[in-house]
């Protein structure tokens, strides 16, 4: 049986392009991501129950202005995934599919995700006091 | 008319013996971990820029350290899960894409023993 030169159902290529769609595949690209984010949480644990000297070492690392900026754009990634998940969960119960309600529940997530960042970071500036 | 045996449609697998489980379980790790998300980021605030000696006292604690413990155990189980179906669609060479399953699967058991075991060293005072 020959599978190979079928005719493909239409794709990517053909469709104008719209938020909601944009925002589907930011979902599982923060989704990967934060993949990335769970091995630094990984060391994060590992390097604290190592000890004061393994600990530093990635402290001072997250505390660079190169982590800060890695840490920021996982905590968005982070929202941002949490927030769609819960706006998934939402379809999964057949509310809120229609094209407006799918734009606003997808405008209200991205607003969410920047909000709840920029407030994580705030808080943990207080709190740090640097 | 329906051919299945009555068991056969209360257990709600198909011919692949397979049925909803991965979605379903990938949807029970996401619900759990709406909450347990929210506390990991406001107790990482409370620890910004935390020596050691700070964050060790505070994994050590009863509370923080059980929900940490069900934090990585979701966490880990819905990555592993999620990067399965991602997998399965763009990797087309069938033995490279069941190579990374694999190799995702097996990472994210050993990240898990890892971690879980980084905190119940430091909760059980070792």
């Amino acid at each position: 049986m020959t599978t190979g030169n079928r005719p493909l159902s239409p794709h990517l290529g053909i469709y104008r392009f719209r938020w909601t769609m944009a925002l589907s595949i930011l979902n599982r690209i923060t989704g990967a991501g934060l993949a990335g984010g769970m091995l630094l949480l990984a060391w994060w644990l590992i390097a604290a129950a190592a000890g004061p000297v393994d600990f530093a070492l990635v402290s001072d690392l997250i505390a660079s202005w190169f982590g800060r900026i890695l840490l920021f754009g996982w905590t968005w990634a982070l929202f941002f995934h949490l927030l769609n998940g819960i706006r998934h969960m939402i379809w999964d119960t057949g509310r809120g599919l229609d094209l407006p309600a799918a734009w606003t529940s997808g405008m209200l997530v991205v607003a969410g995700s920047v909000v709840l960042s920029l407030a994580t970071f705030a808080g943990g500036y207080m709190v740090a006091g640097n | 008319m329906d051919l299945r045996t009555p068991v056969g449609r209360a257990r709600g697998l198909g011919s692949a013996r397979y049925g909803t489980e991965h979605w379903w379980v990938h949807r029970m790790t996401s619900v759990a971990l709406v909450p347990l998300t929210f506390w990991m980021v406001w107790s990482m605030i409370s620890l910004a820029g935390a020596p050691h000696a700070e964050v060790v006292a505070w994994i050590g604690q009863p509370l923080p350290a059980v929900l940490l413990i069900l934090l990585l155990l979701n966490s880990f189980h819905h990555m592993h899960l999620a990067l399965q179906v991602v997998f399965e669609d763009y990797i087309h060479n069938e033995p490279v894409k069941i190579a990374a399953i694999i190799v995702v699967r097996f990472a994210s058991a050993v990240l898990a023993a890892g971690t879980v075991f980084a905190v119940l060293k430091i909760a059980l005072g070792g």
